[in-house]
């Protein structure tokens, strides 16, 4: 079995669900002569590479025209390595990079294509695997019919694999670069830089919801709170539409998917679609007015009350300690 | 020539149901439940419409795939204002890629310059119909759009990712798929209504259009989550903060 990891990336290193996912990669290919290769795309690329290696081979196609991650562009050269290297399961951590791309790339390998892997089982020669459906409120078995399988796994579903001491080949690629689509052009990122960590990868996420009346209240409160524990502000979709919050932090079904080891819910009302996106976290902490709050039910330690009393005084406590 | 804009539609259950498993442990109990049009399908149809208010030329035609009862969630779509409705039978249940091959053969007959859909269904959360649809065609794609800004020859679109707001340029024909954040639909209006029971819905089966089923996704079963939280309240910060001291390694 020939597993390849599609890397995501800010160019400079791997980003986090790639690690998870090149994890992932290693359990399901466990066998004598089963194998694992990434996949690193962009431009001036070399230190990505450089950090894959240090888990397994590596492949690389670097171009001044993939320097932006332009789902036709990296779908074709990512589709043409599948299809040269004979690869039976092309793998991604899920993400909206990976959802763009490899979604496409799956429209062009035959569309055997399972989102949001949690896990897999085998059952003599087949692999199903499990996805949430409904906003998590079922898990579903699947098996894919086909070849290759397309797969994005959640990066919460494994561990990073460890380092090898000594790192594996970097090999280049060949790609026809008058053959790539041209439709598409990238204009901008508008990545609000911050100085915490991002949501997915914190151990701690402290989220505002309506509860929080304005952007310097959610600074105070909710940035607050997460600094004491270096951790991430996350928010409810209500935040993200009122403008009070950027995108990138929403949580939930539509949002980001997280599952740290402390989760704590701030004037968030816990409808199933914000618990989609954190009800696997190892500690939840609910702080809500509303005593009949659904958060309440998915929450391991609650208290009620006006949150902005309760927050502030947690954060004096902390600073006291 | 007419900019046609086609935006496919999926009938769900409603977000607010309480979803359950079938005693069997294959399939959702929907006796209870009650259906919409998927929300981020109801966003494209908004700016099907708000495009079509925006230029003269464009025609909007919502296609739903699936059995009769896909009726019901079309003529919203033309409450709403759509001007044609197209429904493919089917048997349900269909995975991205079935629905992919079929939009795919109706845009080559009816050669629209933008299909619009969303993003995801919040039925099976795939998020991929979208992007194997752009694929099959060889389309630009603009996926999770949460604005889109057209011109003669194609649009720029703006679309939420991981990491803030990227913004794209796309030509036409192409394939967007529509975020939350792009707009909020509008409800069907009383005379919407009542014309829409005049329209007819154009009926179209698979073997019309050249297409055989080949599933790709086979689910073999499924089962209900629960929480098994303690949910215990504490009554002071000092109590939250002695159990969190005791039961998480970050103090
Ligand atoms: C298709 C679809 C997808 C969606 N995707 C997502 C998603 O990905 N993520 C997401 O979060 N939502 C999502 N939603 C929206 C979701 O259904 C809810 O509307 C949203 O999560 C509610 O946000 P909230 O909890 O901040 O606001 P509300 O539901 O309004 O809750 C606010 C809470 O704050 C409490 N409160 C108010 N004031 C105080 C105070 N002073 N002190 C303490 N508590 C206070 C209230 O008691 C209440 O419980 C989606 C919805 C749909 C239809």
């Amino acid at each position: 079995m020939h597993v390849l990891v599609l890397a995501e990336h800010d160019g400079d290193r791997l980003r986090a669900g790639t690690t998870a996912a090149l994890g992932f990669a290693r359990r399901l290919a466990n066998g004598d002569g089963d194998r694992v290769t990434c996949l690193v795309l962009g431009d001036s690329v070399a230190t990505v590479a450089d950090d894959a290696a240090a888990f397994c081979p590596v492949l690389l196609g670097s171009h001044a025209d993939l320097a932006e991650p332009l789902a036709d562009r990296w779908a074709e050269v990512t589709a043409g390595v599948v299809r040269s290297e004979s690869v039976d399961i092309l793998l991604g951590a899920s993400s909206t990079f990976s959802r763009d791309i490899l979604g496409r790339a799956g429209g062009l390998l035959g569309g055997a294509m399972a989102s949001d892997v949690t896990g897999f089982l085998r059952d003599g020669d087949r692999l199903v695997w499990q996805r949430p459906m409904y906003a998590g409120a079922v898990t579903a078995s699947v098996v894919l019919h086909g070849s290759p399988l397309i797969i994005t796994v959640r990066p919460t579903a494994a561990e990073p694999p460890e380092r090898n001491s000594s790192p594996a080949a970097i090999t280049p690629i060949n790609f026809d670069v008058e053959r790539l689509p041209t439709s598409t052009g990238h204009l901008g990122l508008d990545g609000r830089p911050s100085h915490r960590p991002d949501v997915t990868e914190a151990r701690v996420v402290v989220s505002g919801g309506r509860g929080l009346k304005t952007t310097e209240d959610f600074e105070r409160l909710v940035g607050g709170l997460a600094d004491r524990f270096e951790g991430a502000t996350g928010s409810s979709r209500a935040l993200v539409d009122a403008g009070l919050t950027p995108n990138d932090l929403q949580v939930g079904q539509t949002g980001k998917v997280v599952a740290p080891e402390l989760y704590i819910a701030v004037g968030i009302s816990g409808a199933v679609q914000h618990l989609a996106g954190m009800k696997n976290s190892r500690v939840i902490v609910a702080i809500n007015s509303d005593p009949h709050a659904p958060i309440f039910e998915v929450a391991d330690y609650g208290i009620v009350g006006d949150l902005y009393d309760i927050v502030p005084e947690m954060i004096q406590h902390l600073d006291a300690d | 020539m007419s900019f046609l804009v086609l935006v496919p539609t999926k009938r769900v259950p409603d977000t607010d149901g309480v979803i359950r498993v079938t005693p069997d442990e294959l399939d959702v109990d929907t006796s209870h439940l009650s259906f919409v049009i998927n929300p981020f399908d109801a966003i494209a149809v908004e700016e099907a419409l708000r495009l079509r208010e925006r230029r003269e030329d464009v025609e909007v035609v919502v296609v739903g795939i699936g059995g009769e009862a896909y009726e019901d969630e079309l003529r919203t779509a033309l409450a709403m204002g759509a001007d044609r409705a197209i429904r493919v039978d089917a048997a349900e249940p269909l995975d991205p890629w079935n629905v992919a091959c079929i939009l795919s053969e109706l845009a080559r007959r009816l050669e629209p310059r933008l299909v619009l859909m969303g993003k995801q269904a919040v039925d099976d959360d795939s998020a991929q119909t979208g992007q194997f649809l752009a694929a099959r065609l060889g389309w630009p794609q603009a996926t999770f759009a949460s604005r889109i800004d057209d011109s003669d020859h194609g649009a720029e679109v703006a679309r939420e990712t991981d990491h803030g707001i990227e913004t794209l340029s796309v030509t036409w024909p192409a394939v967007i798929t529509a975020d939350l954040r792009l707009n909020e639909p509008r409800y069907a209006s009383l005379p919407g209504i009542l014309a829409a029971r005049g329209k007819p819905i154009e009926e179209m089966s698979l073997e019309e259009l050249g297409i055989e089923i080949e599933p790709r996704v086979e689910l073999v079963g499924l089962q209900q989550v629960s929480s098994q939280r303690t949910g215990q309240q504490l009554e002071t910060v000092t109590e939250l903060l002695e159990c969190l001291r005791e039961n998480t390694e970050l103090f």
